[in-house]
């Protein structure tokens, strides 16, 4: 029997090491301020660019005039959508099963013949100084002609509704889901870009031989990411066309590619510089590109430096935050605790340009489940609101929040354990997912459900009668891409790794424990950095978890062919066949002659003089991706009188295959649980009829800080994944999938009430009470 | 242009001057006029504690104090924790802790815990939440960051 306690790691294969916690190599620089963020460049002769947003949520522009502007002394630039080339509608692929049609990405990045939500950018300034460019964006004079606007999903798919693209297509497969923009004239346009179905079974015969069957309907509002860093890029065009730009991203490459397509501009003209991430929770992976080519321009009229800084209303209002949803609900079961069938109908508002993440959504809901029967609905729709963006598991927080309540509910009525309901129907190896979906590998849900049972806090006592516990379960997939890595010898015997993904919260460490674990050094002799898009090859960033993973399998693999070259390396030293020379550990030695061995450091030490310098690379693009899966238990204290949720214990349980280093994978389950609190109990957008966004600051959309929060207990289940060395799976979106769900679990099982809106706030508790 | 003002500072210890106009922030005087970055901006009004710096032995926001508030005040940010190249124990509290992942709260924090602790050199765990909700992080959870304040209340006891 497992004793437990805080933080505890239910630890699987042990390495040297991987799975120990030492400092991470970046941290001194982020203890004593030195780290340099986005808004932390000012090269030579840099002029301060500020953007003009539309007042207006649906508006045709008919003119634009920035000669006021532009006269004020001070003002070097302007830019507005007629200084970028009408880019066609050609699709990219994107990681997460997304996509970008770069007719929309150009026109969010600023408005061409309509603005189409409140903050859309329209135009911008670059100018001496901050002050003078804000001054100056009051004289750009814009004529519009107000539309009406479309403000949520209802709204934008009655009949008549106003259409917000002239010609836009419903699609029909998540292939095309960035809508069908650019080709023909004349189509009757629409706002329901995409709608997707998948089958498997005959549900409705399903419903009708079942025991119970629960059919409920949900709302999500949209919630913004919250990094504390708002957007700001620095961008430079030369007198040779070279466009360099320093910015944090979650995807240098990406962004690389989305600036240089914008501008219409070969990819090798542009490069970009990351700097480090103030957050970025997919709010700056790929559909994050907001300034760059803004800045770019204005940088190319200048021909200085240009940087852009966002406030934090221009964070809220100008970039994205997760669609806002609507699901519909169906589920049944027999009495001996099986799922029979389900039938599901998620729309998203993707806000005003197609490429909400529904289709994701649509999938992860059923991952923990084997049901036998299933149709599952998908609706894209567009509306006068920013471009939704990614946020930690796309489009899967709300729909578990459906799932999982539908499922508690049904697991009551059925009078069995929550836990052992998701046992009796959990995905293991060998599974398909529901609706036609792949067969699961290895994976760890039942060791997790276990881990959550065997937990103290499931067995706890609750004191008062208005507290209540409640779990939900989390699937997410996970992701792969292509990766580079390349590892330097040093002569003192340390090794330099230089990786292309970025290190959105501590990975850099976790490549170079890899790096050290590989090779038999310490992992402080590890010198890990990110690199810009011309120093290393293409690396896909940091999104879909899968920075540890795949660039994880890059390092490991640079590491093992320095293995190799050192091993040829001594063989030649020693003039002896490189088959009788093996690597144990940090020593390179002769299988059979004990006098000749060399420490790594030794052989380092010679290199130059005996061949030149050795340097490992690897460029991959791996499969065998491992899934994720959690769970997470909430105790919950209701305020009958005021609505006030209070979150008295929590704990978070996921397998996590291999934490490289467990204190950064607590962090992420923590900072998940405390993202997914704040989604649960109060974050919104909160808009007027006019779709004005009222509460853009930091004071209104009121994020969880300390004193709302107990200790956040975690439990690392490490189910090796096969499909990685050291066993890894990603970690950092399951932990946001749960929480809304176990803690409307939790109110209910307080005081007996289902919540089937978020934010569960004080005021939706209190007139939910009121209609008992 | 408008017209600058002269503002005489202490800041880390050094006497420093600087040049501002009357409606720039302290927050803008330290990270553009002065080159003093370790000091973040997230929000500009108050709300994140990101930009928090320690005035005459108050923690203040600076994005809500007037670069010409600051003539004659002593002024600590996060370029003044360590002692030269000593990290202090709260620095190494939260480095050793993992109290940080993305890191650009973190100079918001060890600011403010500087100065809990020196009012408040044994706090409870209600405490440290109480006087740190000032500051947001979105990527910790706070948890380990109220861990790292109770060790380096430790640390600096035991000091
Ligand atoms: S920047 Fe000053 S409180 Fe946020
Ligand atoms: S560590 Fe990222 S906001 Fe605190």
């Amino acid at each position: 029997m497992t004793t437990y306690e805080p933080n505890m790691v239910i630890v699987g294969e042990k390495f040297d090491v991987v799975g120990t916690r030492p400092v991470r190599h970046d941290g001194v620089d982020k203890v004593t301020g030195r780290a340099r963020y986005s808004a932390d460049s000012f090269p030579n002769g840099l002029l301060i660019g500020k953007v003009l947003r539309s007042p207006h949520a649906h508006a045709r522009i008919l003119s634009i005039d920035c000669s006021k502007a532009l006269a004020l002394p001070g003002v070097k630039a302007v830019v507005t959508a007629d200084d970028l080339p009408d880019v066609s509608a050609e699709i990219a692929d994107l990681e997460e099963g997304a996509a970008v049609n770069y007719g929309f990405y150009s026109r969010n990045v600023l408005a061409r013949e309509k603005v189409l939500y409140k903050g859309h950018a329209v135009a911008a300034i670059a100018a001496l100084t901050s002050h003078e460019a804000e001054e100056a964006l009051d004289l750009i004079e814009v004529k519009y002609d107000v539309l009406e606007p479309v403000l949520n999903i209802d709204e934008a798919i009655r009949d008549g509704a106003p259409v917000l693209h002239d010609r836009l297509l419903t699609q029909s497969s998540v292939l095309f889901r960035v809508g069908g923009w650019g080709d023909e004239p004349n189509i009757p346009s629409t706002n329901l870009a995409m709608k997707i179905v998948s089958t498997e079974g005959d549900v409705e015969k399903a419903f009708k031989d079942s025991d119970v069957v629960v059919e409920r309907s949900f709302s999500t509002k949209a919630v913004h990411q919250g990094y504390i860093e708002p957007q700001a890029t620095t961008a430079f065009w030369d007198e040779n066309d070279r466009i360099n730009v320093w910015c944090s991203t979650q995807q240098v490459f990406a962004f690389r590619d989305h600036v240089a397509a914008i501008l219409d501009v070969p990819v090798g003209s542009v490069t970009v510089n990351p700097l480090e991430i103030g957050g970025g929770f997919g709010g700056k992976g790929q559909g994050g590109v907001y300034l760059e080519p803004v800045a770019a321009v204005l940088s190319k009229k200048s021909g200085h430096p240009v940087k852009i800084t966002m406030t934090r209303s221009e964070v809220f209002k100008g970039t994205g935050p997760t669609a806002a949803t609507k699901i519909d609900i169906k589920l049944s079961a027999n009495k001996d605790g099986k799922l029979t069938a389900v039938k599901a109908k998620l729309m998203f508002d993707a806000g005003a340009f197609p490429g909400s993440p529904v289709a994701g959504g649509s999938r992860t809901m059923l991952g923990p489940y084997v049901i036998p029967n299933a149709v599952v609905e998908g609706w894209d729709v567009v509306t006068n609101v920013q471009k939704s963006s990614a946020y930690r598991a796309p489009g899967s927080p709300s729909a578990a929040f459906a799932m999982e309540t539908v499922v508690d509910e049904i697991a009551k009525q059925l009078n069995i354990d929550p836990i052992e309901f998701r046992r009796i129907n959990g995905a293991k190896e060998g599974t398909r997912q529901p609706a036609n979906g792949p067969v699961y590998r290895k994976i760890g849900y039942m060791e997790t459900l276990d881990a959550a049972k065997n937990h103290p806090h499931y067995s706890a006592p609750l004191n008062h009668k208005n507290q209540g516990r409640g779990i939900a379960a989390g699937a997410w997939f996970n992701f792969t891409g292509p990766a580079t890595a390349i590892v330097s010898v040093n002569a003192d015997g340390t090794v330099a790794l230089v990786e292309g993904s970025p290190d959105i919260g501590g990975s850099r460490a976790a490549m170079a424990m890899q790096v050290a674990d590989v090779l038999g050094l310490k992992s402080e002799d590890v010198q890990p950095s990110i690199a810009s898009t011309d120093s290393i090859g293409y690396s896909s960033g940091a999104g879909g978890s899968s920075v540890t993973f795949k660039t994880g399998i890059a390092s490991v693999e640079a590491a093992e062919d320095i293995k190799i070259q050192m091993k040829e390396r001594a063989a030649k030293i020693w003039d002896v066949d490189v088959n009788d020379v093996e690597y144990d550990k940090s020593k390179i030695k002769h299988v059979s002659d004990p006098e000749l061995k060399f420490e790594f450091r030794e052989l380092a030490a010679k290199l130059n003089g005996t061949g030149g310098p050795i340097v490992g690379r690897a460029t991959v693009n791996p499969g065998g991706v491992g899934n994720a899966f959690a769970i997470h238990i909430v105790d919950v204290e209701v305020d009958s009188e005021t609505g006030k949720v209070e979150i008295l214990r929590y704990t978070s349980i996921q397998d996590v295959g291999k934490a490289i280093h467990p204190s950064y994978v607590e962090g992420q389950l923590q900072g998940g649980a405390v993202q997914g609190i704040g989604w649960a109990l109060n974050e919104e957008y909160f808009f007027n009829e006019n779709g004005d966004m009222l509460n853009s600051s930091f004071l209104d959309y009121r994020m969880p800080v300390s004193l709302d929060l107990p200790m956040i207990d975690t439990v690392l289940v490490e189910v090796a994944n096969p499909g990685h060395p050291f066993g890894v799976r990603g970690v950092g979106e399951a932990c946001l999938i749960p929480p809304m769900a176990a803690i409307a679990n939790a109110i209910n099982d307080a005081i007996g009430i289902r919540m089937n809106e978020l934010p569960m706030s004080p005021g939706k508790i209190v007139k939910s009470l009121r209609e008992i | 242009m408008t017209t600058k003002t002269h503002v005489q500072t202490t800041i880390n210890g050094e006497p420093v001057d600087f040049l501002c106009e009357p409606r720039q922030s302290l927050l803008e005087c330290l990270r553009d006029v002065i080159g003093l970055t370790g000091t973040k901006e997230g929000c500009g009004d108050g709300n994140c504690g990101a930009c928090t710096v320690n005035i005459d032995g108050r923690i203040v926001t600076s994005c809500l104090v007037l670069g010409v508030e600051a003539q004659g005040a002593s002024i600590e940010t996060i370029e003044g924790v360590a002692d030269g190249t000593n990290l202090h124990p709260i620095q190494l509290a939260f480095l050793e802790g993992a109290a940080l992942q993305c890191g650009i709260c973190t100079p918001g924090f060890i600011i403010a815990t500087k100065a809990l602790l020196e009012k408040n050199p044994d706090p409870t765990e209600h405490e440290i939440r109480f006087w740190l909700a000032n500051n947001l992080c979105r990527c910790t959870g706070y948890d380990k960051i109220v861990r790292a304040v109770q060790d380096a209340a430790k640390r600096m006891q035991e000091a």
